[in-house]
């Protein structure tokens, strides 16, 4: 059978999906032991016995200096960051982008200078920010943001102006104007595809924030990965950044699963 | 019921003429059946009537009023592709008539309004043959029965002319001859004044009180876009006389057939 038609079973792709993990987990664990056989303090590759106490210690040992979980107060921290600055950047592309997307007018106004402000590098303009912003939680809300904002505003412009205008006639001979069709037609199609475009985001999301917490933070995941780095501390640093991935791939599922269930019509082979 | 008259009316894109010289006139309750070759303009003559696109010269009106160069509750339409929503189940498709048209800047109708469009709605897919389908999305339904919702939620913005773009073209024949007798039990329901197009001469012949033929009278071969396409035939077909309507291509006069086929 031809590679192209041979489909492995459903038990066979569980089996291969875990191979490369397996693969990385083991040559991993043999490269820690054959360092830690030459040199016990050797900090590079630690153990994952080294490894799960640093993270146990992290995450229900309250530190000496602050009293607090380090591990949950940097969670709490950064996801409230990341969240804010996803958030408003949302909020802001669901109505930007509905309008630019709708509206002739907003299109020819903005339409020219939302394309050029989405080319600006986000993190050049951090500077920028921290001087505005100065070093508290705006300037690293505004940095996810602003990074993330145009992108999506774009996408959901396009998404707009894909709306069959066949559709937009119909709306109209049913007697809706341009306020109703948003509401009814434009923002119930554009939904689904806002939710892709903040799964999208998530990741460039999570790359201004760990840029934002490395240069100016006191708490947050990626300010701990930072500076727990001066001392060498992998087997914090490696704990944190599967953490890190966890919280990811949790909110990538979680936000599928709330497009699924919420929109099922733009989902036709998972609906029931 | 509503009569339309269109005068003179021409539609060029930039350097191409598309239509030219293009006068009818539909009496209330006429089904008129538009047939030509692809690329002729009786579908853009159509967005025309139904201000989707805006005509370069002439004039239209409907019962003696020019019509808006948007769309409105006048007249109603039924596409191909795309006529119905497809994020709202089969009765919210229906319900959207009512939400449009009396749900204010909230767009929705709220108690007693609501039940009284959700049993139309419901009543109106019973008609139709839908009424086990009301809380499926579109997406699961034949191209049959999301036309059949198509012209149910049309008819329900009550227009005063119904606009048809090639409705059944990507029907089967079986369908298509079920869409024909809904279709004509609706018209002699409502007596509307209909706009059919169609590449089916068969169906132009069957369903329509007249056909118009669109095609160029003038042609220059070095430059296509020259001449637009007008109205070439304007056969009136008297249904009391006719024995009963053809159902195949054999029947139509020689010239249409060709010039349209």
């Amino acid at each position: 059978m031809r590679l192209v038609n041979a489909r492995p079973s459903k038990g066979s792709a569980l089996a291969l999906a875990t191979l490369p993990f397996l693969v990385v987990g083991t040559l991993y664990v043999m490269a820690s032991m054959d360092r830690l056989a030459v040199n016990p303090d050797d900090k590079l590759l630690p153990s994952l016995g080294q490894m799960g106490a640093a993270f146990h210690t992290l995450a229900v040992v309250p530190d000496r200096r602050s009293g607090t979980l380090i591990l949950w107060a940097d969670t709490t921290a950064s996801l409230v960051r990341l969240f804010s600055g996803v958030g408003i950047a949302a909020t802001v592309a669901l109505t930007l982008g509905i309008a630019l997307g709708f509206i002739p007018r907003v299109k020819a106004t903005l339409g020219a200078f939302v394309a050029v402000v989405s080319v600006v590098p986000p993190l050049a303009v951090l500077p920028v920010l921290f001087i505005a912003l100065g070093l508290g939680e705006t300037a690293k809300i505004a940095l996810i943001a602003l990074g993330v904002g145009p992108v999506m505003i774009r996408d959901v412009a396009q998404r707009v102006a894909e709306i069959p205008a066949e559709l937009v006639v119909k709306a109209q001979t049913l007697g809706g104007n341009t306020w109703t069709m948003i509401l009814r037609l434009v923002l119930p199609q554009v939904m689904p595809r806002l939710i892709v475009a903040v799964r999208l985001a998530l990741g460039p999301a999570w790359l201004f924030l760990i840029a934002a917490e490395a240069i100016a933070s006191t708490e947050g995941l990626g300010y701990r990965i930072f500076l727990v780095r001066r001392y060498l501390s992998m087997d914090v640093i490696l704990p944190y950044v599967v953490w890190i991935t966890v919280l990811a791939v949790g909110t990538d599922w979680l936000l599928a699963r709330l497009s699924a269930a919420a929109f099922p019509w733009a989902h036709p082979r998972e609906a029931p | 019921m509503s009569r339309l008259v269109v005068k003179d009316l021409a539609k060029s894109y930039g350097e191409t003429r598309v239509l030219e010289r293009v006068s009818v006139t539909a009496a209330p309750g006429e089904f008129l059946s538009l047939v030509g070759a692809s690329g002729c303009g009786k579908s853009t003559f159509l967005k025309i009537v139904l201000g989707q696109e805006t005509a370069t010269a002439g004039t239209l009106t409907v019962d003696g009023r020019p019509v808006p160069p948007e769309p409105t509750t006048d007249r109603g339409i039924v596409y191909q592709r795309y006529s119905v929503f497809p994020h709202l189940t089969v009765r919210d498709n229906l319900v959207l008539v009512a939400d449009l048209k009396h749900g204010g800047p909230l767009a929705r109708v709220f108690g007693p309004k609501r039940r009284t469009a959700r049993d139309e709605a419901d009543a109106l897919l019973e008609r139709v043959g839908l009424r086990h389908a009301a809380d499926l999305y579109p997406a699961s339904l034949s191209g049959g029965m999301q036309q059949r919702l198509a012209i149910a939620q049309t008819l329900l913005g009550r227009p005063k002319i119904l606009l048809l773009d090639e409705p059944f073209g990507a029907l089967d024949p079986g369908i298509r001859v079920e869409m024909h007798a809904l279709l004509l039990e609706i018209w002699a329901e409502h007596r509307m004044t209909v706009l059919m197009v169609t590449h089916d001469i068969g169906e132009a012949f069957k369903l329509g009180t007249r056909v118009l033929v669109f095609d160029k009278v003038r042609r220059d071969p070095q430059f296509p876009g020259a001449y637009g396409a007008t109205i070439t035939y304007d056969l009136p077909l008297d249904r009391k006389t006719r024995p009963a309507a053809p159902t195949d291509a054999g029947v139509i006069p020689g010239p249409v057939l060709q010039r349209s086929a």
